[in-house]
């Protein structure tokens, strides 16, 4: 028995109100709309119509470029999902449709009727429109859904239930449907009483053949999607065993079969999970996950072993499993031979390493921004593969084109920064400085005086009003001073000293240079 | 008597066991003729432990440890892991001495035991130029796991100490360091118009192993890291002869 579905593109949430929308598609040398939305719809618009004619039919038309790959692949995830879900037996039906053999599997979800619905309602969910009919043969499913819509044909029935379709709804080529509709043949009905020679004669046996697979006189083989089956392995004991010299050698036995078993797909792992299944039932898990994807054995075993003491064995462990629960495609790389130079290290590994140890976010770069505030101009990056800004080609008449210069570094090498940038600035009490523009002679930080012996500056660095509201008038005029005993700081002063608005002219600490 | 080329055998085996067998230690020069010469080993050895520590407790001096540090891992080769207890490090700033920060990895330790666990690991992948921590404790214990880690490869471990209490010395304690620096600021270079000059550091060799302690003011890391002698202390030494002086003008 099977069903066959059409899931409609899926809809988009807030934006029907704002415009109907259409997606268009080359077609030789015309662009025909794809797929229409159902405020479209309502206007008339087809699918196969001329873009310029929907465009001239319909003021403020949304057209976007159809991606018939995308629709693809996504139908395909959502086969596998129905094969995981609903049905062993899932086969993608065109580019638009999917058939689930449901023999046997019906009664689990409450019987046909309730699983039609509530396989339309978890794709309702989902996000896409869909339309379901159950009927004997994969070919009477296919008509009911498209020509029909929500139909449970009862078994045996098909023959009466297709009788009133359009020929066109038994899968059969264009030519053929046009030629029977200039014989006066409209209804599949008509066709299943024509005699089966002349008709066999007249338009070839794949005529015949569709119309004999709807009414089920011939059998009709799916070809089933296989949904791909995540990597584990396992190993049993028959004794339980406790120790984490134990565990350490299973696992160091485990994980070659995994590296042999990830090889065979070609895959890498990302994210690796070993569950000790304990005696009482109370699995014990360590997850660990790499920054790039690998299969080295001695890797992750290195990885692995340092968190045995996660485990508690209690009463023994009777079985361990390592399963793959995020992989990637690992295929050869190009080695980049230079005998003049030592390429460079990997650090993949000791990420990984560090990771398990200290986790994740304990670790990072530092990525220049542009921006003058201190503490605005540096951001934090992950550790590996830093993204490297695509250098943005800009268009032909843009008048940066005209700039040869090299771009600047982010960081001017020509204006002193601190070591260390105290994460708020910090007030300095006792300030004795002459305004507008000079130095302090003393101040006081953290409860010990300073007196300046040489300074430099201002510096002066703007608020950025294109950020912030508040910093459009704001002022910090930086300067860098050293006491007696050379000790050099970060000063700035809130304001520029003629303006009131620029600030309140109180001094602050924030960096220290070495 | 014995033959004299036995003798020299003899004493050509015993001094490949006295240096641990054949084996080139690569050492990291200063540049400074007046430091380098004092050193046992020409420089910095690549694959020792080197203790540095701020010579007063203000947060000052710790900056000029820190640029110390930093200047000598920019001269170093290769990605620099650089393990902190605080995340106030600038990285302008150290890119300013010449610590380029597509070669700087941050790692962050909750405690100190953690901090040294992944320098410990930084050292054995053997992937890294350098690797910086910043501990309060570290004993002798840690700070030999510390140095038989970094042996045999070509990663300069860098232990910053801090002051465990206010008042002590952190460079006192025992450890497994093959040289360790006090480093603090002094003036900068007088400029002829007003403004702060480059900055000078006084560094103190507090203990190496295979030589003596000396103290010396250099000037501060310029942007490729490297540190010089003050102007004045040069033309000394040329007037002089060549012959180090013992205290810096």
């Amino acid at each position: 028995m099977g069903a066959g579905g059409c899931p409609s593109i899926p809809p988009r949430s807030g934006e029907e109100l704002c415009a109907p929308l259409v997606t268009s598609l080359r077609n030789g040398s015309r662009i025909e709309i794809a797929a229409a939305c159902p405020a479209a719809q309502a206007l008339g618009l087809r699918s196969g119509m001329a873009v310029t004619q929907a465009r001239a039919q319909v003021r403020g038309l949304d057209v976007r470029p159809a991606d018939p790959e995308g629709d693809l692949a996504s139908l395909k995830s959502l086969a596998i999902l129905a094969a995981r879900r609903w049905s062993p037996c899932v086969a993608l039906s065109g580019t638009d449709g999917l058939f689930l053999d449901l023999s046997g599997t019906a009664h689990l979800f409450g019987g046909e009727a309730a699983m039609a619905r509530r396989i339309v309602r978890l794709l309702a969910r989902a996000g896409f429109t869909a339309r379901i009919a159950i009927a004997d043969t994969p070919g009477a499913a296919w008509a009911l859904a498209r020509y029909h819509g929500y139909c449970l044909c009862p078994p045996g029935e098909q023959g009466a239930a297709l009788a009133e379709l359009p020929t066109a709804a038994l899968r059969i080529d264009e030519a053929a449907v046009e030629l029977l509709k200039r014989l006066g043949v409209d209804r599949i009905g008509q066709l299943s009483a024509l005699p089966r020679a002349p008709l066999t004669r007249r338009f070839g046996a794949a005529t015949v053949l569709r119309l004999d697979q709807a009414l089920g006189r011939i059998a009709e083989p799916l070809d089933p999607v296989i949904p791909p089956e995540s990597i584990a392995v396992q190993q049993r004991f028959a004794e339980p065993i406790a120790s984490a010299e134990a565990i350490e050698h299973w696992l160091a036995t485990l994980t070659p079969r995994l590296a042999a078993a990830l090889e065979t797909e070609g895959l890498g792992v990302q994210a690796l999970e070993c569950v000790a299944d304990r005696i009482d039932g109370v699995p014990q898990r360590i997850r660990i996950g790499l920054a790039r994807p690998n299969r080295d054995p001695a890797h992750l075993l290195r990885l692995l072993k340092r968190r045995i003491e996660d485990v508690e064995p209690g009463y023994g462990i009777d079985a361990i499993t390592l399963h793959v629960r995020r992989a990637a495609p690992l295929g050869p790389e190009p080695v980049v031979e230079r005998l003049d130079e030592e390429a460079a290290p990997d650090i993949a590994t000791l990420v990984d390493t560090l990771a398990t140890r200290i986790g994740q976010a304990a670790m990072w770069r530092m990525r220049p921004v542009e921006s003058d505030v201190p503490e605005r101009s540096e951001a934090r990056a992950p550790v590996l593969d830093p993204p490297a800004r695509p250098a943005q080609r800009g268009k032909r008449d843009d008048v940066r084109q005209l700039d040869r210069n090299p771009p600047l570094p982010p960081w001017h090498p020509g204006w002193p920064r601190p070591t260390r940038l105290l994460r708020r600035p910090e007030r300095l009490d006792h300030v004795i400085a002459e305004l507008p523009d000079q130095p302090p002679r003393r101040f006081t930080w953290r409860g010990q005086p300073h007196r300046v012996i040489h300074a430099d500056g201002p510096e002066r660095i703007q608020g950025e009003w294109w950020k912030r509201d508040a910093e459009r008038m704001s002022v910090r005029d930086y300067f860098r001073v050293e006491d007696e005993a050379g000790r050099r700081y970060w000063l700035f002063r809130a304001g520029d000293g003629e303006r009131a608005v620029t600030g309140d002219l109180s001094w602050y600490l924030h960096g220290v240079f070495g | 008597m014995a033959d004299p080329a036995v003798l020299k055998q003899l004493r050509e085996s015993l001094r490949g066991l006295e240096t641990g067998g054949f084996r080139r230690r690569p050492a990291l020069p200063f540049n400074i003729e007046a430091v380098d010469s004092r050193l046992a080993d020409g420089g910095l050895r690549l694959d020792a432990l080197h203790e540095v520590a701020a010579g007063t407790s203000d947060m000052a001096d710790d900056c000029a440890a820190t640029l110390f540090l930093a200047g000598i891992a920019a001269r170093a080769w290769g990605p620099v892991l650089w393990v902190v207890r605080r995340r106030d490090l600038f990285a302008p700033g150290l890119a300013q001495s010449g610590l380029d920060p597509k070669r700087l990895i941050y790692a962050e330790a909750k405690d100190d035991a953690e901090l040294l666990a992944v320098m410990e690991e930084g050292l054995r992948h053997r992937g890294l130029g350098a690797v910086i921590g910043e501990a309060k404790r570290a004993d002798m214990t840690a700070t030999r796991r510390l140095q038989l880690a970094a042996e045999g490869g070509r990663t300069i471990a860098l232990l910053m100490k801090r002051a465990a209490r206010e008042g002590s010395d952190p460079i006192g304690m025992p450890s497994a360091a093959v040289t360790r620096w006090r480093v603090t600021s002094a003036p900068s270079t007088k400029l002829p118009v007003e403004g702060v000059g480059r900055a000078r550091w006084k560094l103190e060799l507090a203990r190496q192993k295979g030589g003596e302690g000396f103290e010396i003011i250099v000037e501060a890391c310029d942007a490729s890291g490297r540190c010089a002698l003050p102007p004045v202390m040069a033309h000394r030494k040329a007037v002089a002869g060549g012959t180090a002086p013992r205290r810096a003008a």
